[in-house]
């Protein structure tokens, strides 16, 4: 090679060491960890919050805090853990990490766009949790409906906009790289229909963050300019309508659970091969439920809008399309109890927390298609049923993912095994705890306690006290997770190259990989799922993975 | 002597299914019934509940059997079987959930027919003649009567200028709809929410109560206006809820079933006194009603309770 080597450039130009974490890096990996590293600061911080709520809650009286400092934690609560959390580590964390192995690439396909957008996400962070101590917070929920945040204290509300407009241009960022980097930067020889499944659920993920992003951003500047010009949009004194912001609100925000929870399907395709030594069950339908769930994602935003004197045509379709999500999600439930069924599975922490997702998914999907009913929903919307529903939904769905996730790869970022027994002892403190948190919730919300209130009917108590026990036990579970990752970085066992023995490319190289993902050519896996005994006779043992895919060299 | 997996399975499948029926039908986790709709509403939980029982225990089963049965055991480092997929599973895989939802579509359809959910009552569907048409246009009347409804009107956003683009429309006003059961008689009631209390008018009778009093068996329509941000009248025995929104007057309507006192609440966020925004409806007998009517009726028409209201900004 006549060309100076990419490692000398790098050495020059970018931090190295720990440093390269703090720096606008361009590698993948780099931005990968940063995304997963700085949202889940914010999911502590997003705890903290929910710990404040859940304090107040375990009396029927306001008396913690007061009641406008409720109504902020709450709506602080629910945008980082949406906008901070979840969002950018299923898609900018373990897609910037894991996307570029998948397809065989050394990089995204924009490393600077890639770098902008993760740089976008601190400080839209900073601004929104500091305009609590400078201005005062929104106060409006996560929702901001018109006209209560035309009306609640400005400063906050339009700090608010800012932060969600800051992070949805890097969602979108994200997104168009994303798709590029699937769509263009591919192996010679590598076809779509061969991608692990995550590349896939990215893919349709990035197609929701491109259609309907631009839509909650364009809203938002709208919002902004009645709250600041005094503009009519959506402020009924001045001839505008508040329905209308929600049709365009909801319009990215049904896609947005969808892609707070694509991702997760992607990743649990990925890890339950591994860990029961079997090929993901349907790969084809996997692939066309995703689509489908992409299409219906997108036509059914008005089932969070049946009270609001939406007109009967309009309920009763969107009742309709709602319910039929449930059947690409359903095929992707039995695929993945088929992958499990005859395979020798493993009963480590990442299985434990996938099969988790799996238990508590299904609860949430079937409570999600009675609220798609337009007679059961007028009963329980915006109720405590609904805030059980959601919670199994984002946190016993995606969240566990993401902590079967990082057992996972945590050895492919670090070289490093976590520790097992506390891994366990984790799942077991957030299982119990999560259940406990969310379970009642479903009852208070059908026997006539609302969502967002700071005091509730005191016949209410006891239930309401049991979630708050929940919720202490799922911060108290986040000890035994904080603990492991940061020992097990110096002392844990370590893992090898490939601990879990498995096919898909990002194990095919050293733990942690080089800047450029293989010393040598990148290996072309065409059977990512390959496990099992027919296939080929492989033996696994004798050989390591790198030496069958790669070119030799190493 | 063994017994064949099929038999087993087909066993175990009755089981589930006779099971989750019987848990639908003996479940008891919503509050006491006091509207017509309520008992509807209920019917339609139980079937939801009996389905939802059904997947979701199978699902669990299927799940913790796998985990139990196909755990791999200490020192195997070997695979399972390799198999990518089956297509005639796949397919009754999304035949069964495309058939369930199916169902339960069509049957919440025609419970929600039945709550009267779709009851035309907007100015584009609203067809002269019809029942509904024919109580708001009776209703407006009784409203022009009275003070207190026009300074309802007068509140943000009146639509009336709405209705202009609406050619062949002679009714005065564009209305909402939320669900409407009620038919001949209807009691008619304005409702005001504000921050943070509902107000209710009786036109008939000049009453303005911060409680909501009805009888019983006999129907009432809600005629509803918000003046300053979006809340939502509900009532948990009721099975109803309807968000109030400004600038956009929303009727529903109801037959109380059940004499008692139950709560309104306010499921809307609306500020920071949201959780406190509550009240009662007291459902009486016939007779206890018209008391309550006499001895609350003011001598003279009197809207001081309104007027007092701060405006809003
Ligand atoms: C089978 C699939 C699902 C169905 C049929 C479904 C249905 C619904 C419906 C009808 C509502 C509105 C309830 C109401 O406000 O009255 C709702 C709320 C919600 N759902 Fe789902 N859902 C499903 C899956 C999901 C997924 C995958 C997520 C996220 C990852 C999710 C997150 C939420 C959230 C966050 C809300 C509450 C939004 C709010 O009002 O703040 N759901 N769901
Ligand atoms: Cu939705
Ligand atoms: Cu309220």
């Amino acid at each position: 090679m006549t060309v100076a080597s990419p490692e000398s450039f790098q050495g020059s130009l970018q931090p190295q060491g720990w440093l390269r974490y703090f720096s606008f890096s361009l590698d993948h990996k780099v931005i990968g960890l940063q995304y997963l590293v700085t949202g889940f600061i914010f999911y502590l911080i997003g705890g903290a919050l929910a710990g404040v709520i859940r304090t107040e809650l375990a009396s029927p009286i306001s008396d913690f805090i007061s009641r406008e400092t409720y109504n902020e934690v709450l709506t602080l609560h629910g945008t980082v853990m949406i906008f901070l959390w979840i969002v950018p580590v299923v898609n900018g964390g373990f897609g910037n990490y894991l996307i570029p192995f998948y397809v065989g690439a050394r990089d995204m396909a924009f490393p600077r766009l890639n770098a902008v957008a993760f740089w976008m996400i601190p400080p839209a962070g900073i601004l929104l949790i500091s305009s609590y101590f400078i201005s005062g917070a929104a106060q409006s929920g996560w929702t901001a409906y018109p006209p209560l945040s035309i009306t609640t204290p400005a400063a906050g509300q339009v700090v608010w906009i800012l932060s969600v407009l800051l992070l949805g241009g890097s969602s979108i960022f994200g997104a168009i790289n994303f798709i590029a980097t699937v769509l263009k930067l591919r192996q010679p020889g590598l076809k779509l229909m061969q991608l692990p499944m995550y590349c896939w659920a990215m893919l349709g993920t990035s197609i929701l963050v491109v259609l309907s992003t631009p839509v909650l951003a364009g809203t938002l500047i709208l919002l902004s300019f009645d709250i600041v010009a005094h503009t009519g949009f959506f402020n009924p004194a001045l001839g505008g309508n508040v329905v209308v912001y929600q049709h365009l609100f909801w319009f990215y925000s049904h896609p947005a659970v969808y892609i707070m929870v694509l991702p997760a399907f992607g990743l649990v395709s990925e890890i339950l091969p591994i860990h029961a030594r079997k090929p993901l069950f349907g790969y084809t339908t996997m692939v066309y439920s995703i689509l489908g769930i992409v299409f219906l994602g997108l036509i059914v935003w008005a089932h969070h809008m049946f009270t609001s004197g939406t007109p009967p045509w309009m309920r009763l379709f969107f009742t309709i399309a709602t319910s039929f999500i449930a059947v690409p999600t359903g095929i992707k439930f039995f695929n993945w109890l088929a992958t499990l069924w005859g395979g020798k599975i493993a009963l480590n922490s990442a299985m434990l927390f996938s099969c988790a997702f799996i238990f508590h998914f299904v609860f949430g999907g079937i409570t999600g298609v009675a609220l798609a009913q337009v007679p059961f929903d007028i009963h329980v919307h915006d109720t405590y049923f609904v805030v059980g529903h959601f919670h199994y939904i984002v946190y016993g769905g995606t969240v566990f993912v993401i902590f079967a996730a990082i057992y996972h790869w945590y050895p492919k970022f670090t070289g490093r095994m976590l520790n097992e027994d506390l891994g366990r002892l984790h799942f077991l403190l957030t299982f119990v705890g999560f259940n406990l948190c969310f379970l009642p919730q479903h009852w208070l919300g059908l026997n006539g306690m609302p969502r967002r209130v700071a005091e509730y009917d005191p016949a209410f108590t006891t239930l309401n006290q049991a979630s708050s026990i929940g919720a202490l036990l799922m911060a108290i579970s986040t000890l035994p997770l904080l603990y492991n990752v940061i020992w097990s970085a110096f002392r844990g066992q370590v893992a090898g190259d490939n601990p879990w023995r498995a096919l898909t490319p990002e194990w095919l190289t050293s733990s942690p990989p080089p800047v450029e993902n293989w010393v040598g050519a990148a290996p072309l896996v065409h059977e990512p799922y390959a496990y099992g005994v027919p296939a080929d006779q492989i033996d696994l043992n004798a050989t390591s993975g790198r030496d069958l895919w790669s070119d030799g060299r190493s | 002597m063994t017994i064949p997996t099929s038999l087993i399975t087909l066993v175990l499948g009755m089981v589930l299914v006779l099971g989750g029926l019987w848990v639908g039908q003996n479940v008891n986790l919503l509050p006491v019934d006091a509207s017509s709709n309520a008992p509807v509403y209920d019917a339609l939980f139980q079937v939801l509940f009996s389905i939802g029982t059904i997947l979701f225990v199978g699902v669990t089963g299927l799940l913790i059997f796998s985990l139990v049965r196909f755990r791999r055991l200490p020192g195997d480092q070997g695979d399972g079987v390799a198999i990518e997929g089956n297509l005639p599973l796949e397919i009754l895989w999304t035949a069964i959930p495309a058939v369930v939802v199916l169902f339960v579509g069509i049957y919440s359809y025609d419970i929600y027919e039945r709550m009267g959910g779709m009851t035309p009552l907007n100015g584009h569907e609203a067809m002269h003649g019809d029942a509904s048409s024919l109580m708001l246009a009776e209703h407006q009347s009784h409203g022009d009567a009275m003070a207190a409804p026009a300074l309802l009107r007068e509140g943000p956003g009146s639509s009336s200028t709405l209705l202009a683009d609406d050619p062949g429309e002679a009714q005065p006003e564009r209305v909402w709809g939320g669900i409407s059961s009620a038919a001949g008689d209807a009691l008619p009631v304005e409702l005001t929410a504000m921050q943070f209390a509902f107000i209710f008018h009786y036109p008939d009778s000049s009453i303005t109560s911060g409680e909501l009093h009805v009888p019983v068996g006999r129907p009432v329509q809600l005629r509803m206006e918000a003046r300053d941000v979006i809340h939502a009248f509900w009532v948990p025995q009721f099975r109803l809820k309807q968000d109030v929104i400004p600038g956009q007057p929303t009727v529903m309507s109801f037959t109380p079933t059940r004499p008692g006192t139950y709560p309104i609440v306010c499921a809307e966020l609306c500020g920071p006194y949201h959780g406190g925004m509550r009240t009662n409806v007291v459902v009486h007998e016939q007779e206890a009603f018209e008391a309550w009517i006499r001895q609350n009726a003011p001598a003279a028409p009197s809207t001081v309770a309104l007027a007092a209201a701060p405006p809003t900004g």
